[in-house]
């Protein structure tokens, strides 16, 4: 029998590509359509998807969650989870359209919700916590349910095919906001069902990864002794719980993550001054199970802000370049020219040095 | 007249037409096999005595000598084997308990042979070590939960101390008494110069060695033999050695033969006594006392130095492994069945304990489902081989490995398993002044670092393979071990698939 995603180790390779506006401008979501679909050779059909932030601004202080439902039985157990612990604001199907391409499509529901108060005062939890376990709850526990992502004002739009088709079945054109990220797979084998597409998502953290990295296993072993469950196997969801953990829970600022994750050398470490160096050699050694090795190349959404990291040997290509108040991002240059032929500065991003761009408002 | 049914293990065949006379082998056995006859004019060989250590073979001038296994047979029996029936000659004839040394010889099964390592291939890329950093420091010791900057972004957190070592080897517990001055001046000085740390034993620190403090773990056993509060400080760790691989359960016994004016000034007891440690601390019967103790010494070195504490792979080490890790224990070091030893009885040799990679992988899972693995650090012993048995440790989940009969190999031991006669041909499990100086520190420590190295270089090659480029990337990654002829059970403690899973 064919093993679905979460039950097999599925390797990808992949095109990404983000854009992000430091004013704030509403950015369609067909801009990003257009750069992710020049990069269809590093696509085959199996795994495309979209995160888009600022675009439930109707609903920017509620939680946006999308679901995915095998079937009605699971959907009916989501809601009475879904009842019991928060107040849903506003419901419905997330609007498709009949795509030749795309079949196989669960059904696909967003809620707009708050944590129930007297529930969120009993588990003596803050509220982001308290979503991410409902969260991995659901994924967890309740078989043929998947939440895609849980963030406020932002949302996952993900799906089996090539991401130009994904994106048009979700009408992505019809949203707007301040950053998009897209990504389109090339994983090696089948993942089954559509939960193993990207972008991955928990609260407001999204990422998209092109790479395979070498230190998996490594890395999921550790984030599962803080209770993250990697139902996926995927490289693209450890990362976002190492995202989650240390930049959440832990507060560690994002460019000292990055040291964490893509970490200086040793040797730049020993030529540091001493306080630097006790930093990093603290951050290196008791993180040490957070270090990624293997090529990666990564866009992290956040509210406010887009990151880009690269592994520390630079082993997967990742361009960046400016216009305006535009900042774009891509595995390739094509797909930033697609959309903004002229621009003022492109470069190539330096392996294990981050990329952090914010929202000028300063939210970060 | 006496019957003697006890049969030579060994078999010296000599070429009588090479043989130039020289009475090298005879110079050179301290086990007095070889002798001359001035009459007869021939050299003269006694075969009970011979204990296969290759020294007369590796010096004789002209290869003249072979030794060969005896070849007198019992009539066959599977169960009731030669090696059975002769101890039970030896037993009723001495009413003793059998006696051994280094690790169980025995067929149980060595799972580091049936786990494999993966590598990359065209999804992700091996990386060069030739041309691209590859990093195996690696810091033992507890970590913080958590680490907190201040403004600035600087370090706030105290951390606990750390052992930073360049390769993931130390050199593990051997008292000097079990082995020689020369070999434990040649364990310090490759330690120093690899960057790790070598292990005092029980036997207390001889006070030439204290100037590789840095480079010394000191041990606290039962016996307390040779601790004091300078010996505690001299090194860079302490260790609190409850058990041992090759004889759990059970304390150390060094006769009183090997305890000449420097070992016994060495371990604080009287010349020519016994050291005798007992089986369990006297003071710690109870886990909450094993507690004790780790404070104890935390506070006689103003929590400068990591407490490492050593136990035996038995049954129930995951949950032991676990009790230690709540007992303020910055490191703790398990070590197996096949560990090796200076003298164990026989029979707890070969059938106490279990194997290190069972328990390793046993403990590794338990402090994760605990959700405390990151609080300690975790040495695996007995009985890593090669760098291939170590790259499997890491994977399965240690942060590094102790290594002794291998550094022994390394400096000339030819595992004649007579460790316990104290009359070691090559100078290194021996007192007698004459057999330790055949052992030179300069050639010793030499080639302790060139085994090193040679490791450190074959374990970034299978880095490399996998596409990682740091240590610890491979730590606990055991997507990177299959199994192959494991059963289910075996594959699910080690936590591994069969290969072509």
């Amino acid at each position: 029998m064919l093993l679905k995603e979460g039950q097999v180790r599925i390797p990808s390779g992949c095109a990404i590509t983000g854009i992000f506006s430091k004013a704030g401008t509403r950015i369609s979501g067909s801009k990003i359509l257009k750069s992710i679909s020049v990069m269809r050779e590093r696509s085959n059909g199996l795994g495309g998807g979209f995160a888009g932030y600022g675009i439930y601004p109707e609903y920017k202080d509620l939680y946006a969650l999308h679901i995915f439902y095998e079937g009605n039985e699971a959907k009916e157990e989501v809601e009475r989870f879904i009842n019991s612990h928060f107040d849903v604001i506003n419901l419905s199907r997330i609007p498709t359209r009949k795509h030749p391409h795309i079949t196989d499509a669960p059904l696909i529901w967003r809620y707009f919700v708050a944590p129930l108060v007297s529930k969120l005062d009993e588990s003596q939890l803050d509220e982001k916590e308290y979503v991410a376990r409902c969260t991995m709850n659901i994924n967890v526990k309740i078989e043929g349910a998947y939440v895609v992502s849980c963030g406020k004002n932002m949302g996952v739009f993900k799906g089996v095919g090539f991401p130009e088709h994904i994106g048009e079945f979700y009408r992505i054109e019809d949203y707007s906001g301040y950053c998009w990220t897209a990504h389109g797979r090339y994983p090696t084998n089948t993942p089954g069902w559509w939960g193993g597409a990207h972008p991955f998502g928990l609260l407001d953290y999204t990422v998209v990864h092109n790479g395979e990295i070498s230190s998996y296993d490594a890395n999921r072993r550790f984030m599962e002794m803080y209770g993250y469950k990697c139902t996926l196997l995927t490289d693209t969801e450890v990362i976002t719980y190492i995202i989650d953990f240390l930049n959440r829970r832990h507060g560690i600022s994002l460019t000292d993550i990055a040291s964490v994750m893509a970490a200086p050398f040793w040797k730049e470490i020993d030529a540091m001054t001493e306080a630097d160096k006790a930093k990093f050699t603290a951050l290196r050694n008791v993180y040490s199970s957070l270090l990624i090795t293997g090529p990666f190349s990564i866009l992290l959404g956040f509210e406010g802000g887009m990151m880009a990291l690269n592994d520390r040997l630079k082993l997967r290509s990742m361009v960046a370049a400016q216009k305006n108040d535009l900042v774009l991002i891509a595995s390739e240059e094509c797909a930033i020219r697609a959309i903004c032929p002229e621009v003022d500065k492109i470069w190539s991003l330096k392996g294990g040095e981050p990329f952090i761009v914010t929202l000028a408002g300063g939210m970060n | 007249m006496e019957i003697n049914d006890i049969v030579p293990q060994y078999e010296v065949r000599r070429n009588e037409r090479s043989c130039s006379k020289c009475r090298v082998c005879e110079l050179q056995c301290a086990n007095e096999v070889h002798k001359y006859d001035a009459q007869a004019g021939v050299m003269t060989a006694d075969d009970s005595k011979c204990v296969n250590c290759h020294r007369c073979y590796a010096l004789c001038p002209v290869k003249a000598l072979k030794i060969r296994k005896y070849g007198h047979e019992f009539r066959e029996n599977a169960n009731w084997t030669g090696q059975v029936i002769t101890e039970i000659y030896k037993q009723s004839n001495s009413g003793s308990v059998l006696l051994s040394s280094m690790g169980n010889p025995q067929g149980c099964p060595i799972y580091w042979d049936k786990l494999l390592i993966n590598a990359s291939q065209v999804t992700n890329p091996s990386i060069d070590p030739l041309r691209e950093p590859m990093e195996t420091r690696v810091f033992l010791g507890a970590k913080p939960a958590k680490l907190e900057f201040d403004e600035d972004g600087n370090l706030k957190t105290r951390l606990a101390p750390q052992l930073a070592i360049n390769v993931p080897v130390l050199f593990s517990a051997m008292s000097y008494g079990s082995i020689s001055r020369n070999a434990h001046e040649s364990l310090a000085r490759a330690a120093e110069e690899l960057g790790t740390l070598y292990n005092t034993g029980e036997g207390g620190l001889h006070e030439d060695f204290y100037k590789y403090g840095k480079s010394t773990i000191v041990q606290v056993a039962s016996g307390r033999f040779g601790v004091h509060p300078d010996y505690l400080i001299a090194g860079a760790a302490i260790e609190i050695k409850i058990g041992q691989g090759a004889k759990p359960g059970i304390g150390g016994h060094l006769p009183g033969e090997k305890i000449g004016e420097d070992v016994s000034r060495t371990r604080m007891i009287p010349e020519g006594s016994d050291a005798i440690s007992p089986a369990p601390h006297h003071d710690i019967y109870s886990i909450e006392d094993l507690r004790q103790l780790v404070y104890s010494l935390k506070e006689a070195t103003n929590y400068k130095k990591p407490i490492i504490v050593k136990v035996a792979a038995v049954h129930n080490i995951a949950a032991i492994a676990s009790g230690i890790a709540r007992s303020g224990a910055d490191i703790i070091a398990i070590d197996g069945f096949r560990g090796g030893t200076g003298a164990a009885p026989t029979r707890i040799r070969d059938n106490v304990g279990i194997p290190i990679e069972l328990a390793l992988a046993a403990v590794d899972q338990r402090l994760r489902d605990e959700g405390i693995r990151n609080q300690v650090s975790l040495i695996i012993a007995g009985s890593v081989r090669n760098s291939a048995d170590i790259v499997k440790a890491i994977a399965l989940g240690a942060d590094a490995v102790y290594i002794g009969t291998a550094a022994l190999i390394a400096m000339g031991c030819h595992l004649c398993r007579s460790c316990h006669l104290g009359r070691c041909n090559w100078g290194i499990a021996t007192q007698r002044k004459d057999l330790v100086k055949r052992l030179d520190p300069d050639v010793g420590y030499k080639r302790l670092v060139n085994l090193i190295h040679a490791w450190d270089h074959e374990i970034k090659e299978m880095l490399g393979g996998m596409g990682i480029n740091a240590i610890e990337s491979l730590k606990g990654n055991r997507l990177m071990l299959c199994g192959l002829g494991l059963n289910e059970k075996e594959l699910e403690i080690l936590g591994v698939r069969h290969a072509g899973e």
